[in-house]
């Protein structure tokens, strides 16, 4: 059957592609999948890091396009999971080193060997954005609780669907539910509201992921983590199954109640 | 905002300023059309419905509505003019 290739991407910078693409990734692993990654944001390379494999690279991705490596020798081997790999970007070269023709080409290669391809999307809607859709088979959308990222999460929307990739759906990350509750942060439905888009995910905010991304180790292998589990929830659900949205507040007993009311049914 | 804090003179919570910023905002990008255009619009409509009716250009009201994220509709309000009415 192939694998699906699914594009992690937001418009906005920094709302969280390349560590949602790094857990997802590594939760879909350790449920046994076969996963390769590829860093599309060429010139700003981040996946290696998160993923902590940053001292293996020897190729990248500009060196597939060129044909100056040969794509499995290109592909990084993770330290723990055994069917989990990276295709770095090229850190010295810009987005036009890569065409869409060329994402696609690499991951029709990539397609029969395994069971998902995550494509780590930059910011913006220019090439890269245009390189890391082009393949896609599934598009999905990060965003957070904020005016400026919902806005251009739904510039993305637009254009996915232009592009005849959509229906794109969300994953909202770091939630903060004691704003949510004060009244302070957009909650879950009021964003799904203004945007109208299916939703995959939600994240809270997390120091876990920072400490994660210091190690160079994915929170979804943490067990502990809150965004760990919640990242492993979305990679079930990537796999079809019907996993309920996470009660964000099970661990502060005082506002447990706060979870059911900032998304009824959980 | 509820009982309480507009007795207590408080402002409204800041997600509601947010999400109706952002559903402003999301209507001008969504379709693309500029306030000046939207005044031409008008301009154009008054035009041709006084061609056939008697109309209050100044209660002219034309506003892109959005009662859903998924559609938008453009609303005009045009109040006419009260004429005596005509024997047929
Ligand atoms: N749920 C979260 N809780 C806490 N910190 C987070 C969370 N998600 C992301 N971050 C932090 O936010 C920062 C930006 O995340 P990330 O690099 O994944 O964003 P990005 O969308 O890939 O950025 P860019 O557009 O630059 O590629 C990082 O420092 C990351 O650790
Ligand atoms: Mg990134």
């Amino acid at each position: 059957m192939g694998a699906q290739v699914i594009t992690v991407t937001s418009g906005k910078g920094g709302v969280g592609k390349t560590t949602a693409t790094a857990n997802i990734a590594a939760a879909l692993a350790q449920d046994g999948a076969k996963v390769v990654c590829i860093d599309a944001d060429i010139g700003l390379r981040n996946l290696d890091v998160v993923m902590g494999l940053e001292n293996r690279i020897v190729y990248d991705l500009v060196h597939i396009v060129e044909g100056s490596a040969r794509l499995r020798q290109a592909m990084i081997k993770d330290k723990r999971l055994p069917e989990l790999y990276l295709i770095p970007a090229a850190q010295t070269r810009d987005k036009s080193a890569v065409s869409p023709s060329d994402m696609i080409r690499i991951c029709d290669e990539l397609r029969p060997d395994f069971d998902f391809v995550l494509i780590d999307s930059p910011a913006g809607i220019e090439r890269g954005f245009r390189n890391a859709i082009a393949p896609a088979n599934k598009v999905v959308i990060i965003t957070n609780p904020e005016v400026s990222a919902v806005r251009d999460a739904d510039r993305i929307i637009g254009l996915v669907e232009s592009e005849q990739k959509g229906p794109a759906m969300l994953i909202l990350n770091r939630i903060k539910p004691e704003m949510i509750k004060r009244g302070d942060m957009l909650s879950i439905d009021d964003v799904l509201d203004v945007l109208a888009i299916d939703l995959l995910g939600i994240v809270p905010e997390d120091e876990q992921i920072v400490i994660g991304s210091n190690r160079g180790t994915p929170v979804a292998l943490d067990e502990k983590s809150r965004a760990g589990q919640a990242f492993r929830n979305i990679a079930k659900r990537l796999r079809g199954e019907n996993v309920p949205f996470m009660d964000l507040d099970k661990q502060d007993g005082f506002f447990s109640r706060l979870g059911k009311m900032i998304r009824p049914g959980g | 905002m509820n009982f309480f804090s507009r007795l207590a003179g408080r402002q409204p919570p800041s997600k509601q300023v947010a999400k109706d910023r952002l559903k402003l905002v999301l209507i001008h990008d969504r379709t693309d059309i500029s306030p000046a255009v939207m005044e031409q619009l008008k301009d154009e409509i008054i035009a041709v419905i006084s061609k056939h009716m008697d109309i209050d250009r100044d209660g002219v009201k034309i506003k892109i509505s959005d009662e859903s994220a998924t559609e938008s509709r453009l609303v005009a309000d045009i109040p006419l003019l009260k004429t005596p009415r005509r024997r047929r």
